[in-house]
């Protein structure tokens, strides 16, 4: 593609988003003053501040390109991802599962590991997490650097040093605070930068009912075609996307990842801890009226030959991934391509400071001060955070370079998180409902589940043997593998925990007050009106999830 | 410390205005690079939609600290 030449305009847009993060870097330096500052921002944040970092923590390169080239693939399946898979979790973490977290003072989900069961199972799960961070946060290296090159026409190296670098910076100067400023920033330009997409391609098309009725009948519905895989883009039976994806992959990521619960923890209180994901629901609901519209409309230009839009085509492959920069190109005059062009960048640069800000708290509380430095200051610490976050950046800048390797980012996302995300939730929610689940079990289980996904995506990569074994179909996707893979990975742990725990020693019931449901006395909510209550809000968001399913059916 | 939304207000602001700005002068000087549906000028409307939204989240919070 011919890389378009940005006004001087486009630069200086560009350039006031880049003074402003590093500017927000330096200004909040200064009140980033101990630990609890850089790692959990304080624990000072509204409910707002903090469901809307929550939101924007998961809304990097998976959500924009990966998401609209996803479409473009799978057709309106992937809006599955934003409701069956994302919401029916987040109201989980709000109502049940964030009481335990929050009122347990952990300054991480590997934390809880080591207070619920032991400390082996902490920096197992420390480990496979930070692991998993840097793998993720070099996507969105990739991402940037593939936005850099198409619209720019500039070095990929360059690109993926130049974001990395900038990254480091502001987080490595204020931690998570830093972090969590930038990504609310980078809502707001999302939604201002891409959403004209969507209104512009409805314009130019007519209307939204014209652009589904472009597309054929396996792309255009939500569940109406998933009784038969082959009738449906995603080659996927409804089982595969409620088992896989809506239970394992979703509650095991929302519920579980640090990445996005640590934003919740930067709460002020339990109940605005609470209402972080059930606030975040709503946004998350509403952004397939960005990146899924804006694939269909894609797939609706390229089926009109007198449109001229064509994806890009990498070694006789269709780069899908390119979607979304075809439609900033085609829609968007001088100007208006360099606010999306920013809308992108902050989605990936906020993306990556997310992971490397859950990095180093991984990694300074759960593997450096468990394992390696037991006795270390709060100065030290704070020192460690700082280094660890250049350290991280250092490391996924290698990862991105195997991302290159897949053929869209989101299938290649998903793999990870079925690796380390599926199993780890049956650990958790054993763990947080049932009191006799023992120590040994709950590591064994994990190990098991973790070793199990990861040996089925490699017997599937180097043919050791057929996709249909573990999809139970005769037709199948790399994204519906995914969503069996973390089906049955959670079900390995899930069975191995629940086994071993049968047979080995148990902790005592008091240790667990606080930890499990049904050991710890409920007592939030008590005196608030019922239309102010989580579970008020969580109803509300559960309805418009319902609501929204049957009209797209 | 100045809460997040003057932040946001601020940068709004900013970009709205250079991006109005940008479509007031393509409006007398028409740009070479032709764009689909550039006949209805996005962005004017974008950036003053994009002023008001970050101008209200300015003036509100320019005074606050949290």
């Amino acid at each position: 593609m011919e890389a378009i030449g940005l006004t001087s305009v486009d630069w200086v847009i560009i350039l006031i988003y880049f003074s402003f993060v590093i500017g927000i870097g330096f200004y909040l330096k200064r009140f980033t003053k101990s630990q609890e500052d850089f790692f959990l921002a304080g624990r000072k944040n509204s409910s707002w501040v903090a469901g809307l970092a929550f939101l924007s923590a998961n809304l990097g390169a998976l959500e924009l390109l990966g998401m609209t080239g996803n479409t473009f693939k799978y057709g309106m399946y992937v809006a599955h991802f934003y409701w069956i898979g994302a919401i029916p979790a987040m109201l989980f973490l709000g109502i049940f599962m964030m009481p335990f977290y929050y009122s347990s003072k952990i300054s991480s989900i590997p934390g809880y590991l080591k207070l619920r069961f032991d400390e082996k199972t902490r920096v197992l799960n420390g480990i496979a997490f930070a692991f998993m961070t840097l793998l993720v946060s070099g996507i969105n290296l990739y991402a940037m650097a593939l936005v850099l090159h198409t619209f720019l026409g500039w070095n990929w190296n360059v690109s993926m040093w130049a974001s990395a670098i900038t990254v480091a910076s502001y987080v490595t100067l204020s931690g998570l605070m830093s972090a969590i400023f930038t990504e609310i920033i980078q809502f707001f330009l999302i939604w201002f930068g891409l959403f004209l997409v969507s209104i512009m391609g409805i314009i130019e098309i007519g209307s939204v009912d014209q652009i589904l009725s472009r597309l054929p009948q396996s792309m255009n519905t939500l569940w109406s075609t998933s009784g038969n895989p082959m009738q449906n883009g995603m080659l996927v039976h409804w089982s595969g996307i409620v088992l896989g994806l809506g239970f394992v992959l979703s509650f095991g990521y929302w519920t579980t990842d640090f990445l996005v619960v640590q934003r919740a923890f930067s709460a002020k209180d339990l109940r605005s801890a609470r209402m972080t994901p059930l606030l975040a629901s709503f946004f998350k609901m509403a952004l397939p009226f960005i990146v899924i519209l804006a694939g269909l409309i894609a797939i609706a230009l390229s089926n009109d030959p007198k449109s001229g839009f064509k994806l890009l085509q990498d070694g006789g492959q269709v780069n899908y991934d390119s979607a979304l920069p075809l439609l900033i190109k085609r829609y968007y005059p001088s100007g208006l391509v360099g606010l999306g062009i920013t809308a992108l960048l902050a989605g990936f640069m906020a993306g990556q400071a997310g992971n490397i800000s859950a990095f180093n708290t991984v990694w300074t509380y759960d593997i450096y001060k468990s394992v390696l430095n037991k006795k270390a200051s709060d100065a030290h610490l704070l020192w460690m955070g700082r280094v660890s976050t250049i350290a991280g950046v250092i490391l996924s800048l290698g990862t991105a370079y195997w991302a290159k390797s897949f053929p869209s980012i989101m299938d290649y996302m998903q793999a990870i998180f079925s690796w380390v995300n599926a199993p780890l939730f049956a650990t958790m929610l054993l763990g947080m409902f049932v009191w006799w689940i023992t120590p040994t079990g709950a590591f064994w289980g994990l190990i098991t589940g973790m070793l199990s996904s990861f040996l089925m995506w490699m017997g599937v990569k180097f043919h050791w043997f057929n996709e249909s074994i573990i999809t139970m179909s005769s037709v199948q996707s790399d994204m519906a593998a995914n969503f069996w893979r973390a089906w049955w990975a959670w079900l390995i742990c899930f069975s191995i925990t629940l086994v071993i725990s049968l047979f080995t020693k148990k902790k005592p019931k008091e240790e667990l007050v606080g930890l499990v449901k049904g050991l710890t006395k409920i007592e939030h909510d008590r005196n608030i009106p019922f239309v102010k209550r989580p579970a008020f809000v969580a109803i509300i968001s559960f309805v418009i999830f319902i609501i929204l399913n049957i009209i797209f059916w | 410390m100045k809460p997040i939304w003057f932040f946001v207000g601020l940068i709004l602001l900013a970009m709205g205005g250079l991006i109005f700005l940008t479509g007031i002068y393509l409006l007398i000087v028409p740009s070479a690079r032709e764009t689909v549906l550039s006949n209805i000028h996005p962005n004017i409307w974008w950036g003053i939609i994009m002023m008001v939204f970050g101008g209200i989240m300015f003036i509100k919070t320019r005074k606050q600290t949290v």
